[in-house]
């Protein structure tokens, strides 16, 4: 199946190479080069490129490519998955999934790889086995590198050290997970401190026309789960309006049979972070906008110039503040600069990347923010005959906007009482005002 | 090749001695950073393979850590060294004995990922030997190793199917999907090697791992088209050829005979029971969070689903929308090529696919592809509206995508041709060429339709000749033109004016459009252009394209009439203005659909290597009793599990806890009451608590079930009949026999169901150390006299019992050989320990351990009741566990002791195994035999050495924390090994 792997970062450098059957001559990667010079972005360069020999199969992920070379068919989007796994047990790994951190851990992000495929077919692929064969890097190890100047030129004395702290990368026990069938939990979790904490964050996906009128617009949300809870626990959890799901996706742990049956959702959880699931919020129910904005956005046949005035105010907030209130507009490729003044935020515009970010903070049911002032066009340039469009970013606490609410935890399975929390969060997905 | 590295020329060759000395030296510390820095240096692409001696020497090294890296660099490396890499060889071929299934597995992993063509014989026995390894860890690590090796020796193929066949035959998850995966990759023509496992394959998919699912999933795919029958080929004749005929009267007769015959052939289309059991079995599948899973099922269900079925794809397929761009793109490519087959499907959707700003371009240019193949007659203002709004983006790539699609719904919907052509004249003074140029291109398209309405349009086009630079868009105008100069006699031959001004600078498509024009104006019109036409035919001779050259001399000869021109000349006029039909615009996804959907082939609309055709439904379907999998076993085998009773609340979680994502069926239990069904109360008195795992299910299962099976039964008797006739010819060597399956008035198909879900609920909990294998033991419950005819016979099947850890299960055997139905069959009155006491003694049961005697209760049919009582061995009243050998000592300080000398004997091991379901333990002694497990109620620990000394005698110690356990194993091994 995946036969190479490369990660070649945005500027064309490949720094990670891993193959898992014979060598593949980087030089394969010039195809995704080319591809990557027709597009105008790298989210534009296509996902499955065909070459002679090979298909280059790569997602674009935290200024990444992660590029797989395969020789056979596949079904792409299998490959796609993947190489997203394996971006998310870095991001998980090193708290980041970036060109830095995967260099600075080269060591282990090998030891993974191997891990995770075998003869190109996954292997392990759960958090939660690898982390059993493969500790991830500790805060100590991370200190004594970077006292040492990394690990190129690490002195005998730092890896004496780091060895005396028990530094190994690979853990000493060979993993059981792998042969339990709950293979996404490991066995012998010990806490002091038992807690279980769920977000159920939503999202609110929809398109405004000029006029303010709701073309499109839907909600979708996942519920997060950080469970760190000792032994082996049975949980249920409940809703109270459960009929609100429309469309479900769960993770592999739910008893998909109890769902149907009851509508509950009853799990052995995995250890740590992991989303439960992720769903869909029936389409027939209205779904509440919790802002307007009113903008007028306009460009002049003479003078080279335009005005911009964007004005924004809280509309169904269900009793709640809207914070983390953003605006970014892109801008035509014309404007020069903006001239702008707001009553509340900051403004700022961008001439190379041609980004307007406002970014306004707390929406307050007294003053509206406005914001509002001239653009200057490149002279003799035509007027611009489209129109930008607004993308907004909020944020409300304390509240699901489909009106979804936990009714219990149950647990089964362990003596202790743990510690339960919910926590509620919408946010604009892509919230975007036509204009 | 050597890349030059960071440092100084100095500096590379201190670091390669100083590696040396790193790897040569006895400290583990150093070892392990100097693979860390070669490790380093091989993720960088940097060549190390000088180091190869070096590493090489410390593949038996202590440290995992180093051992692990020293693996890395051996896999990479060994091709290029193969001499050398000979010398690790027997490190893994000692790791493939080690007592440990991981070590085994590993050795497996990296012995077989060395591509050395020498070592093929020893990787071939290796696998062998793994996958009839006890641990199904090594078994999966064994179908992995299949296609490395047949990469490496194609030679190799028979001997590795005959493995692949093994390993199919596997029953556990882990295996299914790595299996599969081998399949497809070695043998995927030799479809007959399902036929045995489908049932198993489609039973267990659920809770196989997501990736195996996704290649399993593409295989049934394949093998439903081989073996099973259009369920949409009925309702196709049904739908249009019926109604045609019978409306049509005329023919009479000859009609109405043929209508006959559409009959006959037309007979009712019953979808087989293992075609619906995929669809079943697979459906959940959707809500998974993997996209490539619920891709797999979409493409399942719209290649094989009955039309009425497929939709409940569509919304799995919306949802992953919101993925991954990257899982967008290829998503899209599928629902387009869906869209046009099933339109209907994604209708309710439409706003799913709405285009934002932000989406890269590629995904705009889907999603407008999906959203024209939507388009129909009562959405298509809603789309045109939608359009207006692209066409006004920033980004022109998709501008130019919309207008081709706004082209798209003109064509298709007459309705609203008018119009989108009014539109797009509009688009004709768009300030941005590109815009224009693709506006002009798609009008010519609808022009052509009915160009006699609009000669305004061509008018206004000619005048953008002087303006428009883009060559397609400049053809596309002279082509109109010419095309239609009867149109616009006055401005065609002034607009050949101004090309032939302009000729030496076109592009060739623009010169060979104006060649054409020029060709088409002489024909019509020749007293004004004539002139022209003979500049242009002049120009084009010396032209440097020697298309265009070809093309003057071509045309020239057609229409300029000399003396020699041939008989052609006279049709010049038919042959350059033919009516042209108008183009079609088609979909570029039409017709992908040959293509299994979700495929690399289908994404890129050609044959990628490797690729499977999806078959075409076959015309009758194949026998479907090669699927049958019990014809060995003509007897309904049954779980029956006898345990400590505990309050239902708990168990309902326990049962839950390895049920999980479980089919909507229970695991058969031996409650099945069939044809005659019981009043709920009834019932209720003939449970106890000792059967708390048929209490909880029984609500929500047992309805469904019965009723099920009492309204096939009336149906399928005939089919069962000869069904049964069939087992007992093959499966019992006296014909005369006939063997009745119990429950006997099930289906086939359902007793499919039962035997596939008792694998399926009994697959050994790998938590615990496998069950050890080996012929069970059987025991006698009711003889054939006895019981009139009726056999029953149990054995302890060493499996965990899914419902709870806490209980030992038992499988009972029950076989009729008497030529009546027994019906009914099922458990009255349990009894615990002495009778009804259940419910003053909860624990009563095996719980205790201290008893042989477990439970005692009667067994009735419709006519007769018989008393068995069932008496586990105190062997099998434990589970294996699995300890290293210092665990074994330190545990076995900590425990009572009871010790007996005994005689040894060679079978020493099997013997124990066979007497109490124990694993073996490593050991480095060769005249010490451990084993350990653990009592499967309360969990104590039970270690049990033998140690062989002089003169075949041996000493056997059990440590127990039991004292009566212990006492009565070591009676019970002791008994084993002197026989």
């Amino acid at each position: 199946m995946i036969h190479s792997l490369f990660l070649v970062s945005t500027a064309g450098h490949i720094f990670l190479e891993k193959h898992w059957k014979s060598v593949i001559s980087r030089s394969v990667c010039d195809y995704l080069f080319e591809a990557q010079g027709k597009a105008s972005a790298p989210e534009n360069v296509p996902p499955v490129i065909a070459t002679p020999h090979h298909y280059l199969i790569s997602v674009y992920r935290d200024r990444i490519f992660f590029v797989a070379v395969i020789q056979t068919e596949v079904p792409p989007l299998f490959v796609i998955e993947f190489l997203h796994r394996v971006a998310e047990t870095f991001q998980d790994y090193f708290g980041e999934c970036s060109e830095a951190s995967i260099k600075d851990n080269v060591v282990i992000v090998y030891e993974l790889l191997e891990e995770m495929l075998d003869n190109g077919f996954p292997l392990a692929t759960e958090a939660n086995i690898l982390k059993e064969m493969i500790k991830p890097p500790t805060i100590l190890r991370s200190v004594v590198n970077t006292i040492t100047g990394g690990r190129e030129l690490r002195s005998v004395f730092a890896w004496s050290v780091a060895q005396g702290s028990g530094s190994s990368n690979v853990g000493g026990t060979l993993p059981t997970g792998q042969l339990s069938n709950i293979p996404w939990r490991r066995t012998g979790v010990k806490y002091t401190n038992n807690e279980a904490y769920f977000d159920v964050v939503e999202e609110i996906d929809a398109i405004l026309d000029k006029s303010g009128t709701v073309v499109f617009a839907e909600i979708q949300g996942v519920i997060d789960a950080c469970v760190k809870l000792s032994g082996m626990p049975d949980l249920t959890l409940s809703f109270v309006n459960p009929r609100l799901l429309d469309d479900v996706s769960f993770h592999p742990c739910v008893r998909f049979k109890r769902w149907e049956a009851e509508r509950v959702l009853s799990f052995i959880p995995p250890d740590g972070n992991f989303r439960l699931m992720s769903y869909h919020v029936n389409a027939q129910n209205l779904v509440a906008i919790p802002v307007y904005v009113k903008q007028n956005v306009s460009f002049f046949e003479t003078g080279s110039s335009g005005r911009l005035d964007i004005t924004v105010g809280p509309k169904q907030t269900m009793g709640k503040t809207i914070e983390d209130v953003v605006i970014t507009v892109h801008m035509p490729k014309v404007v020069l600069n903006a001239n702008l003044t707001t009553n509340q935020g900051t403004s700022t515009y961008d001439p190379v990347t041609k980004v307007l970010v406002w970014d306004i903070g707390k929406l307050n049911q007294q003053k509206v923010p406005n914001l509002k002032g001239s653009l200057s066009l490149q002279s003799g340039a035509p007027r611009p005959d489209e129109n930008p469009t607004l993308n907004i970013d909020l944020r409300i606490q304390q509240l699901a906007i489909s009106g979804l609410k936990v009714n219990r935890l149950n647990m089964f399975g362990e003596k202790y009482k743990p510690f339960k929390g919910v926590k509620y969060v919408t946010k604009a997905g892509k919230f975007q005002v036509r204009t | 090749t050597k890349t030059p590295r960071p440092w100084s020329i100095f500096g590379y060759f201190e670091l390669d001695i100083e590696l040396h000395e790193m790897l040569d030296s006895n400290k583990d510390s150093l070892k392990l950073e100097a693979m860390k820095r070669i490790v380093a240096m091989i993720a960088r692409g940097k060549n190390a393979s000088d180091l190869f001696p070096a590493v090489v020497k410390n593949v038996a090294c202590k440290n995992i850590e180093v051992k692990k890296l020293v693996y890395v660099y051996l896999v990479r490396y060994a091709e290029e060294q193969q001499d050398l890499a000979l010398l690790s060889i027997s490190t893994f071929q000692r790791g493939l004995k080690d007592p440990n299934q991981l070590i085994r597995a590993s050795a497996l992993r990296v012995l077989s990922s060395i591509r050395v063509t020498i070592i093929v014989p020893i990787m071939m026995l290796a696998i062998k030997e793994a996958a009839s390894d006890m641990s199904p860890y090594v078994r999966k690590t064994a179908a992995h190793a299949i296609p490395k090796l047949y990469s490496l020796d194609p030679d190799q193929k028979d001997q590795l199917i005959e493995v692949i066949e093994k390993l199919l035959a596997d029953k556990t998850t882990l295996v299914a999907g790595s299996v599969v995966m081998a399949f497809e990759e070695v043998c995927p023509e030799r479809i007959d090697l399902i036929h045995k496992n489908y049932r198993k394959l489609c039973n267990l998919l659920i809770d196989v791992e997501e990736w195996g699912q996704v290649v399993i999933i593409n295989m049934l795919t394949r093998y439903a088209r081989t073996q099973f029958l259009n369920p949409n080929e009925s309702l196709l004749e049904e739908g249009g050829e019926k109604t045609f005929y019978g409306s049509d009267e005329e023919e009479g007769k000859e009609d109405k005979v043929e209508a006959a015959a559409l009959v006959v052939k037309r007979k009712p289309y019953v979808m087989d029971p293992d075609h619906r059991l995929l669809l079943r079995n697979t459906k959940p599948l959707l809500q998974s969070r993997n996209a490539a899973v619920v891709m797999a099922v979409a493409q399942l269900y719209f290649h094989l689903a009955p039309k009425a079925e497929v939709g409940v794809i569509a919304k799995a397929l919306v949802r992953l929308m919101r993925s991954h761009s990257e899982v967008q793109y290829v998503v899209l490519q599928n629902v387009a090529t869906m869209t046009i087959k099933r339109r209907g499907m994604f209708e309710p959707y439409l706003k799913s696919f709405y285009i934002r700003s932000t989406d890269p371009t590629q995904i705009k240019v889907l999603k407008l592809e999906v959203l024209t193949n939507l388009a129909n007659e009562t959405n298509i203002s809603t789309i045109l509206r939608e359009f207006q709004t692209y066409i006004k983006s920033m980004d022109k790539d998709f501008v130019a995508a919309t207008i081709q699609a706004i082209g798209r719904c003109a064509t298709n919907i007459g309705e609203v041709r008018d119009t989108c052509l009014n539109g797009l004249v509009q688009l004709l003074s768009n300030r941005d060429e590109l815009v224009v140029a693709e506006s002009v291109v798609v009008i010519k398209k609808l022009l052509q339709m009915q160009p006699e309405k609009h000669s305004d349009i061509i008018k206004h086009m000619a005048k953008l000749t002087d303006n428009i630079q883009v060559p397609m868009a400049r053809a596309s105008i002279l082509w109109l033109i010419g095309e239609y100069c009867e149109h616009v006699p006055k401005i065609a031959p002034d607009v050949l004016r101004k090309m032939a001004k302009s000729f030496t600078n076109e592009e060739d498509i623009v010169k060979l459009q104006i060649l054409n024009l020029a060709a088409k104006l002489y024909l019509t019109n020749s007293k004004q252009t004539k002139l022209l036409t003979q500049y242009v035919l002049n120009l084009a001779k010396y032209d440097q394209n020697y298309d265009i050259r070809d093309r003057a001399r071509f045309i020239r000869q057609l229409i300029v009439p000399t003396d020699k021109s041939g008989a052609l000349s006279k049709y010049a006029k038919k042959l350059f203005l033919a009516l042209k039909p108008a183009p079609v615009l088609e979909s570029p996804f039409k017709d992908r659909d040959h293509f299994q959907l979700g495929s690399l082939s289908h994404l890129l609309n050609a044959k990628a290597g490797g690729y499977q055709e999806l078959p075409d439904w076959p015309e009758s379907a194949p026998d479907p009793s090669v699927r049958n999998v019990e014809v060995k076993y003509p007897t309904c085998s049954m779980n029956m599990q006898a345990g400590r009773s505990r309050d239902l609340k708990d168990c309902i979680v326990s049962t839950a806890a390895r049920n999980f994502w479980m089919n909507p069926k229970p695991p058969p239990n031996y409650l099945l009451s069939s044809t005659k069904s019981k009043e709920p109360k009834d019932r209720s008195d003939s449970e106890s608590e000792d059967e708390e795992e048929s209490s909880t299910e029984s609500s929500e299962s047992e309805s469904e079930e019965e009723s099920e099976s009492d309204t096939d039964a009336k149906k399928k008797k005939k089919v069962l009949l000869s069904i049964s006739i069939n087992h007992t010819l093959q499966g019992n060597t006296s014909p005369l026999g006939r063997l009745w399956t119990e429950p006997p008035v099930l289906c086939p198909s359902m007793k499919a169901f039962c035997v596939a879900l008792l694998l399926k609920c009994s697959f050994p909990s790998p938590q615990a150390a496998s069950p050890t294998c080996g012929p069970l033991k059987t025991y006698e419950l009711l003889h054939r006299i006895t019981g009139e005819g009726l056999a029953v016979t149990y054995c302890f099947s060493r499996r965990p019992f899914t419902g709870d850890p806490h209980m030992v299960s038992v499988q009972i055997q029950f076989t009729n050989n008497t030529e009546v139905e027994a019906r009914s069959l099922r458990v009255l009155e349990p009894k615990l320990q002495s009778g009804m006491r259940i419910a003053e003694f909860p624990e009563i049961g095996q719980s205790s351990g201290r008893t042989g005697c477990l439970s005692l209760f009667s067994l009735n049919t419709h006519t007769k009741k018989f008393f068995v009582t069932i008496q586990p061995p105190v062997g099998e009243l434990m589970m294996p566990i699995f300890m290293t050998e210092n665990e074994f000592k330190k545990e076995q300080g900590e425990l009572g002791t009871r010790q007996a000398p005994v005689f040894m004997d060679h079978v020493i091991i099997q013997r124990v195994i066979s007497t109490a379901n124990l694993s073996r333990v490593p050991c480095g002694s060769a005249m010490e035999c451990r084993f350990a497990g653990k009592t499967v109620t309360s969990g104590s620990l039970v270690l049990v050495t033998v140690v062989t000394k002089e003169e075949r005698a041996a000493q056997v110690t059990v440590n127990c924390e039991k004292m009566l356990i212990g006492t009565m194993l070591v009676k019970d091994i002791l008994q084993a090994l002197s026989q």
